[in-house]
């Protein structure tokens, strides 16, 4: 008997509940091969089919409807004689969802009071100008997603990039066009770099990314408050921390002239989302992506260096989101920033990735969706007296009903997905791996 | 107590993973229930302590039929498990994780006095010397078990189920569990014992039951030879054979010297380790799992951190090289975990094709996948490699396990290979898969390329073997021919060299 071996211990026990000892393995640098228990629940989200998705979009716009009816005066006035009257509440409810809906639809999509078609666009325009940074900053978080990163750095990385932006398009005089590149380009790398700081410190301390994006959007939001109160950002002739206007050189062009609020920036995020599309499904570097996404193990084992690739992810991710930061400064808000530039795009494109199922196309469609809520909330307001913020919850219903696929499937009666042999069960019974069933399973016999 | 089962099935989908165990227990007995790892044991000690539902049969405590809604029921019952992985809370208390669960109040407080006396009495009656006061996370493991011992007594259990109880424990610590066990066995309680470790189960039991796959393939006594044990364990009922001619070896290609793997606690799990492999012949590496085989291939790979002594191919070091290197320089390799390292579940057969090729052509071409060469060499390999599929865009993890090792096999065997490594490359496939499985690495061997296939089938290994690595703890017992007699090489497998086996060079 060999004694002064210790008994062999299977690989896989180490690192559990040996408290101090497994927390210093968990800091070494092939730590982000756990997958964090974030990835099930963003596997379940982005396996979920288009019908899914389309049908828990329907369901938030029907439990919004209940909300609407619910909070109007109208209807509660109603309400008050029920049981005298009760058609007067269903009047007064239905009268109050298709008013709001309605103002949606005319305030972000087609404008059925205006004499022609031209004006009639127009807010459709004033949508795609608040879909562009969604899109942007969704495809950002979509290629994350596709990893297996969840990037909530958004906000940051906004920030950084629209600060850089900002700043070379009132800063400096150059000619038209060569400014507005410089400007674009100096905002996407200051993105890519906030991204690599995130990706660098993953993959060399395995510090988890949603920590480390979580903190660096205060280093980011801090450090414009400070440098918009500094000379650096500050618009001397202004009493408010706000930055000089852009330069009439640097800001995108408009697209269809001045009647509608298109311009430049919409076609580099349709560059950006057909890049990703391209990415993704046809590069060498996006296949990589993908399956340190689903099973960084195996990936690893494959000889695909996985610390590599989330640093790559991360400023892919920061170059896309920064062109969102990009879009406020020289597409949305020329007038000058101050420092809520980000609009909160960074969390709202969390949500446009996920509706979009993190795929481009998809991101793309949810983003324009976003848009024409945001566009037709303010219609909606004026018309009808309905809170902007009503979107919000719209937005965070939708969510909800996409984190629970059984929810929406036991209201649509839809029926389950088909069970999917995965790896996943296999660590709830250590002690039956599916690899070594007995002999009555493979049916393939030579 | 007495604890019987009687005909205990519980199925996961297709995969039976208990099928009809009968088990008895009797008071003051240790029981072992010895099997490899996958043979079943934890999920039938999951159904005894409630965690599963059983599809059939049922549990008797004192011939009583017991009904186990959930571990809680199984616990008022008397039955108490000490698991493999710790179920305490590391910022608790001895006396907070002896409570939890069933805690005690006054007035609205905690009552931790109480527990603390509990915790005393207990380490007290054994002699635990268990500080009920100390902090769970700033234990050493061995004293951390014993508090999940004590939380089982406090609860009054009179059935103790210990799962894999050393597998995380030093020599000594082993040592100690053991005498306590024995101690615990000698106040009463029925013990099982769980492990696939045979020199502690011929130490402790009284009772051996082996089982394998599901199934209960025998009953032992305690004298019972290593050697016995061993195959019972590993054993198959399908007799294999391989039409194989003679090697044709040419030089060494693989030379592993001196090599010493360290798992994250330090222990040493593979312990100064060499060997030689010849171009055009298969090495197998046996042995029961976990005495050092899966850290040995992995070194190999380069999958392996804390690694002394070297490796090298065809005079080349592969020590320090990252695996995409590794696997530049050729060699062709079947992971033991296919699901978990081998393929990605939701990709498909396409892709998984050439998962470990994403680098460069004919896959890549400037940046971009050849989506059109990459269609075409799938629907070869899956035509070449007989996969059972609907079509190259199947995702993965829909095949069958035997469809799953042939798209494995198909990738790494269409690189042009230096050497070959497979871990376990039939365990879970049917016959047919297994015969296709061994044509194919026989193919391998005599295309010139040096093959080592790890395997605990003992079958396997004398089928395919030219020469035979035995492991144990973490050691080569020895190397010998590939047709050493299986009763030699089970005893090498329990550790011993017999006097007068003839050792191949």
């Amino acid at each position: 008997m060999t004694d002064e071996l210790p008994s062999a211990v299977p690989v896989a026990d180490t690192g559990t509940d040996l408290g101090p000892l497994a927390l210093g393995e968990t800091t070494s640098t092939d730590a982000p091969l756990e997958p964090g228990r974030f990835s099930g629940v963003l596997r379940e989200i982005l396996s979920g089919s288009v019908v899914l998705t389309i049908l828990a979009v329907f369901a938030s716009l029907v439990i919004g409807g209940i909300l609407i009816a619910v909070t109007d005066p109208a209807t509660q006035t109603a309400s008050g004689y029920f049981f005298g009257r009760p058609s007067d509440t269903f009047e007064a409810a239905w009268a109050a969802v298709s008013g709001a809906y309605a103002a949606i639809f005319q305030g972000g999509v087609y404008d059925f009071t205006a004499t022609n078609f031209g004006d009639g666009i127009v807010p459709l325009m004033n949508s795609l100008n608040f879909a562009t940074p969604l899109i942007a900053a969704g495809l950002g978080i979509a290629v994350g997603f596709r990893s297996g990163i969840f990037n909530i750095g958004g906000t940051g990385i906004i920030l950084a990039s629209a600060g850089v932006a900002g700043w070379i398009g009132f800063h400096f005089s150059l000619p038209f066009g060569v400014h507005m590149i410089i400007a674009v380009i100096g905002g996407l790398i200051a993105g890519g770099i906030w991204g690599f700081i995130v990706g660098f410190l993953k993959a060399r301390t395995g510090a988890h990314e949603v920590i480390v994006t979580i903190m660096l959007n205060y280093v980011a939001l801090y450090l414009i408050d400070f440098l918009l109160n500094s000379p650096v950002l500050r618009d001397p002739s202004s009493n408010a921390p706000v930055s000089p206007p852009e330069k009439q050189t640097a800001i995108f062009f408009d697209l269809l002239g001045p009647k509608y609020a298109l311009n430049f920036g919409f076609i580099l995020v349709i560059a950006a989302t057909i890049y990703c599309w391209w990415l993704l499904s046809r590069s060498s570097l996006g296949f990589k992506f993908r399956a340190v996404g689903e099973n960084p193990r195996a990936a690893r084992v494959a000889g695909i260096r996985i610390n590599r690739m989330y640093v790559y992810v991360m400023v892919i991710s920061g170059v896309l989101i920064g062109l969102a930061g990009v879009y406020q400064v020289l597409g949305k808000v020329t007038s000058g920033f101050e420092r809520g530039i980000d609009a909160n795009i960074g969390f709202t494109a969390i949500t446009v990735a996920l509706l979009g199922r993190s795929k481009p196309g998809g991101v793309f469609a949810a983003g324009v969706l976003f848009g024409i809520l945001q566009a037709g909330s303010y219609t909606m307001q004026a018309n009808q007296g309905v809170n902007v913020n009503f979107i919000a919850v719209i937005q965070a219903v939708i969510v909800l009903f996409l984190a629970a696929p059984p929810l929406v499937r036991a209201i649509f009666r839809l029926p389950a997905p088909g069970s999917k042999p995965t790896s996943r069960s296999k660590r709830r019974e250590p002690d039956v791996p599916a690899s070594s069933a007995p002999a009555t399973i493979g049916a393939s016999t030579k | 107590m007495k604890l019987e089962l009687r005909g205990i099935t519980k199925t996961f989908g297709a995969l039976v993973a208990n099928d009809h165990i009968d088990l008895t227990v009797e008071p003051g007995e240790i029981h072992c229930l010895l099997g490899e790892n996958g043979a079943g044991k934890s999920t039938l000690m999951n159904v005894l302590s409630g965690l599963y539902q059983a599809d059939g049969g049922e549990i008797l405590l004192d011939d009583d039929v017991q009904h186990f809604a959930g571990p809680g029921d199984a616990a008022r019952a008397g039955i108490g498990m000490v698991h493999q992985h710790f179920m305490l809370i590391p910022v608790f208390t001895v006396a907070e994780n002896v409570m939890l669960g069933h805690e005690e109040s006054k007035l609205g407080f905690l009552d931790l006095p109480a527990a603390r006396a509990k915790v005393r009495e207990i380490s007290a009656r054994f002699g635990f010397d268990v500080n009920p006061d100390a902090v769970i996370e700033d234990l050493p493991v061995g004293v951390q078990q014993r508090v999940e011992i004590i939380k089982a007594l406090s609860r009054e259990a009179k059935v103790l189920v210990f799962d894999e109880p050393t597998a995380v424990l030093t020599p000594q610590e082993t040592d100690e569990l053991i005498a306590i066990i024995k101690q615990l066995k000698s106040a009463g309680t029925a013990i099982v014992f769980i492990s696939h470790k045979l020199r502690e189960v011929r130490e402790v039991a009284d009772k051996i039951t082996v089982m394998r796959l599901g199934k209960v393939v025998g009953e032992a006594q305690p004298t019972a030879s290593n050697a016995e044990l061993a195959s019972l364990m590993v054993g198959r009922s399908v007799e294999l054979t391989v039409a194989k001619s003679k090697a044709t070896t040419q030089d060494h290609a693989l030379v592993v010297d001196g090599l010493n793997i360290r798992d994250a606690l330090g222990h040493l799990v593979v312990n100064d380790v060499s060997f030689q492999v010849r171009a055009g012949e298969i090495l197998a590496i046996a042995g029961v799992q976990g005495n050092g085989q899966t850290e040995l291939t992995e070194a190999l790979l380069g999958l392996q951190e804390r690694v002394t002594g070297s490796i090298e191919l065809d005079g080349k070091s592969l020590r320090h090289l990252p695996i995409d290197r590794v696997l530049g320089a050729g060699v062709g390799f079947i992971p033991e975990d296919r699901q978990e390292d081998a393929l990605i579940a939701e990709f498909s057969i396409a892709e998984n094709l050439m998962l470990d090729r994403s680098d460069g052509e004919p896959f890549v071409k400037r940046g971009a996948l050849q989506l059109g060469f990459r269609s075409e060499f799938a629907e070869q390999k899956v035509k070449e490699f007989d996969v059972r599929a609907q079509g190259i865009e199947t995702f993965v993890g829909r095949l069958s396990g035997g469809n799953q090792q042939k798209v494995v096999l198909a990738r790494e065997l269409s690189r042009t290979l230096r050497l070959f490594v497979a871990a376990q490359p039939t365990r879970g496939l049917d016959v047919g898969s297994i015969e296709f499985v061994h044509e194919r690495i026989v193919a391998t061997r005599d295309t010139g390329i040096p093959v080592i296939v790890v395997s605990t089938e003992l079958d396997e290994v004398v089928a395919l073997a030219d020469r035979i690595a035995v492991m144990y703890e973490g050691r080569i017992v020895g190397i010998v021919a590939g047709d050493t007699p299986r009763d030699v090489l089970g005893l090498m497998m329990a550790g011993e060299l017999p006097a007068g086996t003839e050792l191949a060079e």
